[in-house]
């Protein structure tokens, strides 16, 4: 037995991750003077205890939904696209232009244009890195870094110089109504009850779904996703396949670049309704975490964007709520980021020493069989 | 003599990797001053036994005793300083670095080098002259040769004190003449008094070296014999459970119209290196076309280029058609379009994605197939998965269970499932590179045979192996290939392993004499 079993790998190791960096959470917590148990329960119940706090836990999530699927489907080729942030500005800026110079007569149209606009912008953002590394060997790191910073001055010049609306403020102006999507609060409140009232979760949180289950066909159902995974776990086995190398790395780099632009349907077309600067807010980011922390599985970037999700508004209400400071929140997340990313292997090594040493006396009943108990 | 302790002794060591026991009550005793061959199938348990020797695994149960002392062996560390020294079958050499520089990685003796290396360069200068192993101190390890490479392994083991070496397949690279060398080496070593375990699959090794024998099935020791008195056939039953025809049976063959012509091909690769030189032979329908050739001489780019991942100039002609060799249908699909099927020479990197399940290998290559799709979106995975269940058991994969990643079987069970995917689609023309490395005994009849029963059927094969005796024994003619230039064809009746052996270090016949 070389490894654990499939649900220690996929539950246990980011569970007990988690755990582990609640627990320094709280010893930091504890060390400026406040009750960690207490900002524990204000952060579950701000963020999950009422209509309103999931209605700002699922607008993050559906953030980091299209943010982390964008980081897994590179993944899968075994491209690192640390370029997310950049991708998901140009898919704002594509969503401002199509929303601002196209007269839409409803949102349901505006949606499927803008989600569109969206994803071609940010996959057109990713498309340069690719072919760079592609055909000149450029690593995709440190271009999609670069282009991160690209994409923010290119923001910054056009919301100063092209597309500003009248006033002090770098943004566009608002969109027109016809484009606005409808919020939670629209859609869940039925007569007097009035659910996530003044929430940003809108309809982009379906697209988001909507995605996920796009990309799990795409990645484990299609030739193409097949070709990606053998391209991303061999590169000479995929050669000999026929499978081109140059072909993979652009089109996982597309999909990954279009599902980061796509993030601009919720907080530029949901949330915001006109372009401001920074409205990714490092969301790009936060994908790496969440695809790290969800296997790049699908399912599980969904449940790590609700967990982030969380930590976000929950982190917020802290900051409301306590004298715990805002940065403080950051460390939070910090922390969380650093155990279920970058800190994986120092969980996963000592778990799996114990599972081997649990597995040992198995050989015995596997030689004999009639020695199984039950069944 | 009874009262001499051996030089390392095992007593019931048993080592299991879950339900697998890789290692069950092993017991070995090794004399000072000899050398003792191990040899058993893949998978038989003699790289987990020296693992534990070496301190990479820890034994479940058991005892080592090294000259008469228990010794614990946690790690290697500790195995070196018990006097145990291991040669690798792959290297772990630093390529860039000179040969003083590795044989002192990881025993420099405090921070600065250049007492060190001063060092080295005496005592290896004093390890040459006792055991003739010559070698350029200052030489940068990867412009010396593998035989080369391999006399830096054993110095660095010797540099450590080593009494007892261990060798793991180290003849795999070497051509016959390296072989030789090696054995001479060998020998030295012995009569200085050291003590050397070697590993290997090939039968002629140790029956040409060894002191003693011992014979591994299913992780356990079957049988501990003197050389002296047992004989190849014996210790092939031995290792194999049962009787094994150790050559190939075929009749002579019916060649029929030529499927491959390859006309002055030339390769230069990306450091402007000639790796092909004008390279030019036929090969017919229903024949084998046996390449020969110490590794590295141009043979797999030969493949590659067959198979459509490595460019090159000159004319390739199939069925009589002339094949792209450098534009856009010049890629390994366009390849399998034409009848081209390809085993390639490295499984583990490219003739199977490891991580893949069985069913998902058994379309690689040939996941376009329509056959293979449900709709214009979704591949059939039901039909792959079923399609795969038959051909595991056509091929006698063990087990023949489709949803094991391919890096769960034998070495010779992902060979099957190569072969079962390349030689089930039924094509003209078959590339088959290095068939049975790492293959165990039993499943290296299989393969021959089912090479044998393709070319009955009228198929051209064009077989690469670095291992002279399969070349001998499949291949209707053979063709020498040394430094990217074709030496010339022989008949297997008309030559002999010496012959083909001077042909493969460059020379012809004359200039040997």
């Amino acid at each position: 037995m070389e490894r654990m079993p499939k649900w220690a790998d996929v539950i246990l190791v980011p569970l007990v991750s988690l755990i582990l960096a609640a627990i320094i959470s709280a010893l930091v917590i504890l060390a400026i003077g406040e009750n960690p148990w207490a900002a524990l329960k204000l952060m579950v119940s701000g963020a999950l205890g009422s209509s309103y706090g999931w209605g700002y836990t699922l607008y993050y999530a559906t953030n980091f939904i299209f943010t982390g699927l964008a980081v897994a489907i590179a993944f899968h080729a075994r491209m690192f696209n640390i370029g997310g942030e950049g991708q998901a500005i140009l898919g704002g800026l594509g969503v401002a232009i199509v929303c601002l110079y196209i007269p839409w007569p409803h949102w349901t149209l505006a949606i499927l244009g803008a989600t569109a606009g969206a994803a071609l912008f940010g996959a057109a953002w990713a498309v340069i890195p690719a072919f760079l590394q592609a055909k000149r060997g450029s690593h995709i790191v440190i271009t999609t870094i670069m282009f991160n910073f690209m994409a923010a001055a290119l923001l910054n010049y056009l919301l100063v110089n092209q597309l500003k609306a009248p006033g002090m403020e770098p943004a566009t102006s608002k969109f027109p109504e016809a484009t606005n999507l409808p919020s939670f609060q629209d859609m869940f409140s039925f007569g007097e009850t009035t659910l996530f009232r003044g929430t940003p979760a809108n309809v982009a949180f379906f697209v988001a779904v909507l995605a996920c289950i796009a990309i799990w066909v795409l990645i484990w159902k299609t030739r193409l996703g097949y070709e990606i995974r053998a391209f991303g776990h061999s590169e000479s086995a995929a050669k000999y396949a026929g499978i081109s190398p140059t072909k993979i790395i652009m089109v996982s780099m597309i999909i990954s670049g279009g599902l980061a632009g796509m993030m601009a349907v919720n907080n530029v077309m949901g949330e915001a309704e006109r372009l401001v600067l920074n409205a990714v807010e490092g969301a790009g980011f936060i994908g790496i975490a969440v695809a790290l922390m969800g296997r790049s599985h699908p399912f599980g970037v969904f449940l790590a964007a609700i967990l982030f999700g969380f930590l976000y508004q929950g982190g917020a209400e802290l900051a409301l709520w306590t004298s715990i400071p805002r940065e403080m929140i950051v460390v939070i997340q910090a922390l969380v980021i650093m155990f279920t990313g970058a800190l994986d292997q120092m969980v996963r090594a000592p778990l799996e020493k114990v599972f081997i040493a649990f597995n040992k006396p198995q050989p015995e009943p596997q030689a004999k069989p009639q020695a199984k108990m039950g069944g | 003599m009874t009262d001499i302790a051996p030089a390392i002794e095992l007593k019931g060591i048993s080592k299991a990797f879950g339900p697998v026991q890789a290692n069950k009550d092993i017991a070995i005793r090794v004399m000072p001053g000899t050398i003792h061959g191990i040899i058993g199938e893949n998978g038989a348990g003699k790289s987990t036994l020296m693992s534990i020797l070496y301190g990479f695994y820890k034994a479940d149960k058991g005892e080592i005793f090294i000259s008469g002392r228990k010794v614990q062996i946690p790690d290697s560390q500790a195995a070196i300083a018990a006097g145990i020294g291991m040669v690798f079958q792959h290297f772990k050499l630093v390529e860039n670095f000179t040969v003083l520089e590795n044989v002192i990685l990881g025993a420099e003796d405090g921070a600065m080098l250049r007492p060190s290396l001063a060092k080295a360069r005496r005592e290896l200068k004093a390890l040459a002259e006792e055991y003739g192993l010559n070698v350029e101190p200052d030489a940068v390890i990867e412009d010396i040769g593998v035989g080369m490479q391999q006399r830096v392994e054993i110095l660095k083991a010797l540099y450590r004190q080593a009494d007892i070496l261990i060798l793991d397949e180290p003849t795999g690279v070497l051509t016959p003449a390296e072989a030789d060398q090696l054995f001479r080496i060998l020998e030295r070593l012995r009569e200085e008094g050291k003590t050397i375990i070697l590993i290997t699959h090939k039968l002629r090794e140790i029956m040409e070296i060894t002191d003693t024998v011992s014979v591994m099935r299913r992780g356990e020791m079957t049988a501990t014999v003197k050389t002296a008195n047992t004989s190849p056939p014996e210790l092939a039953e031995l290792m194999v459970g049962r009787k094994v025809l150790l050559r190939v049976d075929k009749e002579p063959a019916k060649p029929g119209a030529k499927v491959l012509e390859v006309r002055d091909l030339n390769i230069t690769d990306d450091k402007g290196v000639h790796r092909l030189k004008g390279v030019s032979f036929e090969v017919r329908a229903g024949e084998i076309l046996g390449i020969a050739g110490v590794a590295g001489n141009g043979q797999s780019e030969l493949l590659e280029v067959l198979g459509g991942y490595e460019k090159a100039t000159g004319e390739i002609l199939v069925n009589g058609e002339k094949i792209d060799l450098t534009g856009s249908k010049s890629d390994g699909q366009s390849r399998r379009a034409r009848g081209i099927a390809h085993v390639p020479e490295d499984r583990q990197r490219e003739g199977l994605i490891m991580d893949y399940f069985a069913w998902e290998n058994m379309v690689f290559g040939y996941h376009h197939d329509p056959k293979y799709q449900r709709n214009r979106l979704l591949m059939d995975n039901a039909a792959i998965k079923k399609d795969t269940a038959d051909k595991m058991e056509r091929f006698d994969v063990r087990p023949p269970d489709p949803f094991l990643q391919a890096k769960s079987f034998s070495g010779g069970n992902q060979q099957k499932i190569v072969l079962a995917r390349e030689m089930e689609r039924d094509p003209d023309l078959l590339l088959i590179g290095q068939p049975t490395r790492g293959v165990d005994i039993g499943a290296i009849e299989f393969i021959h045979q089912q090479i044998i029963a393709l070319r009955d059927q009228g198929k051209a094969i064009l077989l690469v192996s670095v291992e002279l005796e399969e070349i001998l024994s499949l291949s209707d003619r053979i063709a020498v290939i040394f430094d990217g230039k074709m030496m010339g064809e022989r008949l297997p009746a008309d030559t002999d392993e010496n012959e083909l052996g001077l042909m493969m270090a460059g020379m012809t016949k004359g200039e040997a004499a």
